[in-house]
């Protein structure tokens, strides 16, 4: 019983981190469907990842130790946070170490080691890239932890799994809080994930870039590393996404078949089709913010959250 | 039984959607988009006086609601849209100062207000009395954006909102006012915005803008 919740587990870390390449490369090709151009092959991000991998690791001739080891830590965080979201299962051995505002400090921690091993080679577009990320970051996170109190306000408990289960047993929950939640947590999740009104994700140009100017330095392996925890940052996101919004088809505590498991994974790949079409027509239909736009982007979002906040207090459940 | 609750639960996500959109025409820079975002005030104002109506019974409630329809859904936005285009204002938008501050103080107002509608709600026995904290809201988040506008349009965007915010707590609180009061209150409406619009067109001759700095000096220098 305790071994086969082990597996499942061990399922799930592995098909995030196998399949998070594939959503990016979803959404790129829906976003060049959108922008009418040919759309490059489902696969390329795997094709990407192949050949930087096979490549030679160049490196700047004063980076430190830190610059070395960022793109394992990144990899690792964002393994770690797959292994505690529930995307497939709720009985998570792994999910009980830490709830989901340990689960925001780990994407902190992987901000902040971004940002260092960018000012780390001392060039101004990774300081500048740094200095932007630290910015949105700091402004995103609170509103992301509005966002997240919100449903905690609604189950009455801060762990992902076990807010899952909690949709299960009230099953009429149409709260007017959940509607604010979910804008601000599309507004936070675009934010964070450097997608179009923050940040353009396929930029190379000096005055808008943020997460590109980061990783300016970084070449084969360790530039592979970093984007592959880049797109399961954003599934990640996304599955925090579905956890609290849209939690239908998650194989719950008590439902250990294969069945519900293989039911578990076709609902989270169509719910990943449509969330990636979804991005890609916000990221088509809107304009890339001034990076002094940015607060009030943010601000918004933060307002949101708290207003879901007041209102769920207010008109009660 | 159900249905009832499924209408309180719907009437409690249409409250939350005007307050929404209270903020949305705080932060809104173009005045096409404040239009529009009024006009849909408005029409949520619609469907959750006809839900309130069904709910209660009250045949006056529906023609009311009818009211609301066409005076804030179809007519009020016409004239606007109308006006900005003789002034050739549509796309007009405005310098807003530190929309973050805005919202912050907007948040701060919208808590107040639930404070003040928690005693009165808790002794209404209507079936939307928890959003009369909304409507307090909407009246104070109206009055916000009033003073952070300078240009004329938009604070006659701000009053109808006002009066929007008036309608909902009205209808919240003890299920709408008489008949007579809200024709007549219809009706000031209507001619304020004919006069307003008249306004509009005196100031713009006067100043060459809509700007409403220019009638704060007494004289010119």
């Amino acid at each position: 019983m305790r071994a086969i919740s082990f597996v499942r587990q061990f399922v799930e870390v592995v098909l995030a981190i196998a399949i998070a390449p594939l959503f990016a490369g979803w959404i790129s090709q829906c976003r060049a469907w959108m922008q009418n151009r040919s759309a490059p092959p489902l696969l390329q991000p795997y094709r990407m990842l192949r050949k930087l991998f096979l490549k030679d690791v160049a490196l700047a001739t004063n980076a430190s130790v830190l610059f070395r080891a960022t793109p394992y830590v990144l990899f690792g965080t964002m393994a770690l946070a797959a292994a505690i979201i529930p995307s497939l299962v709720t009985d998570l051995p792994l999910a009980r170490v830490a709830d989901s505002i340990a689960l925001v400090g780990l994407f902190a921690t992987a901000r902040v080691f971004l940002s260092l091993a960018a000012m780390d080679i001392g060039t101004a577009f990774g300081t500048l890239g740094a200095r932007r990320e630290m910015m949105v970051g700091f402004l995103a996170e609170p509103a992301l932890l509005m966002v997240l109190f919100n449903a905690f306000l609604l189950f009455g408990s801060t762990s992902l799994p076990s807010l899952v289960d909690g949709y299960r047993t009230h099953p009429s929950v149409i709260d007017p809080s959940v509607i604010f939640a979910s804008i601000a947590f599309v507004m936070v999740a675009l934010a964070e994930n450097a997608r179009i009104p923050i940040d353009n994700p396929t930029t190379h140009l000096e005055l808008t870039m943020i997460h590109e100017a980061m990783l300016l330095e970084y070449s084969a392996r360790h530039l592979a590393l970093v984007e592959w925890a880049s797109s399961l940052k954003l599934f990640n996101y996304a599955c925090i996404g579905f956890a609290l919004f849209f939690p239908w088809g998650i194989a719950t505590r008590g439902e250990d078949g294969l069945g519900s498991l293989l039911i578990a994974i076709a609902a989270l790949i169509g719910k990943l089709v449509i969330a990636g079409a979804a991005l890609a027509l916000i990221e088509s239909l809107s304009a890339k913010l001034r990076i002094f736009r940015a607060p009030e982007y943010l601000a918004m979002a933060f307002l949101l959250a708290v207003l879901g906040l007041l209102v769920h207090l207010l008109l009660g459940a | 039984m159900h249905t009832s609750e499924l209408i309180a639960q719907v009437l409690k996500v249409l409250a939350a959607g005007l307050l929404l959109i209270s903020f949305a025409l705080l932060s809104g820079r173009r005045t096409q988009q404040l239009i529009t975002l009024f006009a849909w005030q408005g029409a949520i104002l619609f469907v959750s006086t006809g839900l309130v109506a069904y709910s209660s019974g009250l045949t006056e409630m529906y023609y009311s609601a009818a009211l609301t329809l066409i005076l804030k859904v179809i007519t009020l936005p016409w004239i606007l849209n109308r006006l900005i285009n003789r002034l050739g204002a549509q796309w007009d938008s405005e310098q807003l100062v530190n929309v973050p501050v805005t919202m912050l103080v907007g948040l701060v107002l919208v808590i107040f207000a639930f404070g003040l509608a928690q005693p009165i709600s808790s002794m209404a026995t209507t079936v939307t009395r928890h959003t009369l904290g909304i409507a307090i809201a909407v009246i104070l988040l109206a009055f916000l954006m009033m003073i952070t506008r300078r240009k004329a349009v938009t604070q006659v965007i701000g009053f109808l909102a006002m009066e929007n915010g008036l309608f909902l707590a009205a209808t919240s609180a003890t299920y709408g006012m008489p008949m007579v009061i809200e024709l007549g209150i219809a009706l000031d409406v209507l001619v304020g915005v004919f006069i307003l619009g008249i306004f509009f067109f005196q100031i713009r001759e006067q100043f060459d803008s809509l700007d409403l700095r220019h009638l704060e000096s007494l004289k010119e220098d």
